[in-house]
């Protein structure tokens, strides 16, 4: 059996298509397993994971949590609100403080883009980006492409848009990098104020128009604008985002096919989308969730069985 | 490499009448056992010994499931190669049913140590007995030994034992093989 052809996950960028299988076809398994009468497998009973949240997270948090207790992983949790980061403790000392208590694996999210490389060729631990900033997040990235695989069969070939936030969105970036990798067409869609400069480069093409983009896609991923990220107003009011971005049931129903919905969370409904597209049977927003774990699990194994 | 063969095609077959036949003097219409292959390789028995089973000895409804032991495996990390799973399927609960444990190559006992725990995610069976094709002899690492054997074989260390299938191998054999 192959292995990963990297010892971290700093994202999508840094890992091929072969590892990205693997990571699938390990997490086929793991969705068995959480799907047994008892979720729990023995296999990462001698490592020890700390899960270190320089930012705020719900679903994440709790995925890699929960991925990592199926294991069987000892896990530490930490958030930097209530830690001596606010006392003006680096970050690498932090995370050496950490280690010394004889940990394997680190989980980071943190607000600065490059944070979890730089954590990796500084500290002496195998490192899993949870979203370094407006950079990447590739678990997400993984769960996103392994629910597509999942509802459409496979991922190569598929038309893909990503509408809303690109700018402040690491989701935006790791899922353009996989989707490709994996030879699905990616289109972005969003307000000229919210798509970066030259991101044609990435060889993704631009539709400002939502409804173009949406009767071209097999797949749209919603993304939520990210106030917390924004210092200046980037579009005039929320009412008019939602009018010319937003994804209600009756555009939905007005296309002259079925399209899969999807959206990492957290919602703001009546935003990105309504709540009856968010609730309807052609979104796979819950799906999502479930697969996070199992795709978390896949690959805190995979990692963790290269620590020797 | 050098290989002898064990057991060919007839003695399997005459193996595989008599296993089934020690299953039903102690399961008779097997209504609370259920049979589990353990994976990869004791899929193929298992299958074999149900189809027999059925067709040989008109008993209906053998239940039979996969057990993949690969996340209970005692040796994560202390091999070169990662640990490769395959699939798990078990339909149904095993909470106060008789199992029987069925693979090709009974050797240091640890996958049978493994299955043990790995079968608790699916209830507490009343019960668990193994069945095994070969019993190699004089090389257990844990107190565990077989409730039906095929044949007992004394092999070496350096030795390995082979079973083959017609479905994947093209023919029925057992093969020890000098490395």
């Amino acid at each position: 059996m192959s292995e990963l052809s990297v010892n971290h996950l700093l994202g999508i960028k840094y890992i091929n298509e072969k590892d990205i299988n693997l990571i699938f076809e390990t997490a086929d398994h793991f969705k068995e397993v959480i799907n047994r009468p008892i979720k729990k497998v023995p296999s990462l009973r001698d490592i020890t994971i700390a899960n270190i949240f320089f930012e705020n997270s719900t679903r994440t948090k709790l995925s890699f949590e929960l991925a990592q207790k199926r294991l069987s992983a000892d896990v530490i949790s930490f958030s930097a609100a209530q830690s001596s980061v606010k006392k003006g403790e680096t970050l690498i000392d932090t995370v050496n403080n950490i280690l010394s208590m004889k940990v394997d694996m680190v989980v980071m999210r943190h607000s600065n883009p490059g944070a979890a490389h730089f954590l990796s060729q500084n500290v002496k631990a195998s490192i899993v980006n949870a979203g370094d900033g407006a950079h990447e997040h590739p678990t997400q990235a993984l769960l996103d492409s392994y629910s597509i695989r999942e509802k459409l069969g496979e991922v190569a070939g598929k038309k893909v848009v990503i509408v809303g936030d690109i700018l402040h969105s690491r989701v935006a970036l790791s899922n353009i990098y996989a989707l490709q990798m994996q030879g699905a067409e990616v289109k972005v869609c969003g307000p000229k104020t919210l798509i970066p400069k030259h991101i044609e480069s990435l060889g993704v093409t631009v539709e400002p128009n939502l409804r173009k983009a949406l009767e071209w896609c097999d797949v749209a991923n919603m993304l939520r604008v990210q106030n917390e990220r924004m210092d200046v107003n980037f579009f005039p009011s929320t009412r008019e985002y939602a009018q010319q971005y937003g994804l209600d049931k009756t555009l939905l129903d007005s296309l002259n096919k079925e399209i899969i919905i999807m959206h990492p969370g957290p919602i703001n409904r009546g935003v990105e989308i309504t709540s009856d597209v968010a609730d309807s049977k052609q979104s796979v927003i819950l799906n999502q969730v479930e697969n996070g774990v199992a795709i978390r699990m896949a690959v805190i194994y995979l990692l963790a069985s290269k620590i020797k | 490499m050098s290989q002898k063969i064990l057991l060919t095609s007839k003695e399997v077959n005459i193996i595989l009448h008599r296993l089934a036949c020690q299953l039903i003097e102690k399961h008779l219409d097997f209504s609370d056992t259920i049979l589990i292959g353990i994976q990869p390789r004791g899929t193929f028995l298992a299958e074999r010994l149900k189809d027999l089973l059925e067709k040989e000895y008109k008993i209906p409804n053998i239940a039979l499931g996969y057990l993949d032991i690969t996340f209970f495996r005692d040796d994560f990390r202390r091999t070169n190669k990662p640990l490769e799973a395959n699939r798990t399927h078990i339909d149904f609960i095993v909470e106060n049913k008789k199992v029987v444990f069925i693979d090709d190559v009974l050797y240091t006992g640890r996958s049978i140590r493994s299955a043990l725990t790995a079968i608790q995610s699916f209830g507490r069976p009343s019960e668990i007995e193994l069945l095994v094709l070969i019993d190699r002899r004089f090389s257990r690492h844990l107190p565990i030994q077989p409730d039906y054997r095929g044949r007992q074989v004394d092999a070496i260390n350096g030795e390995k034992v082979k079973v083959c299938w017609t479905e994947q191998d093209g023919e029925d054999a057992v093969y020890l093989i000098n490395k």
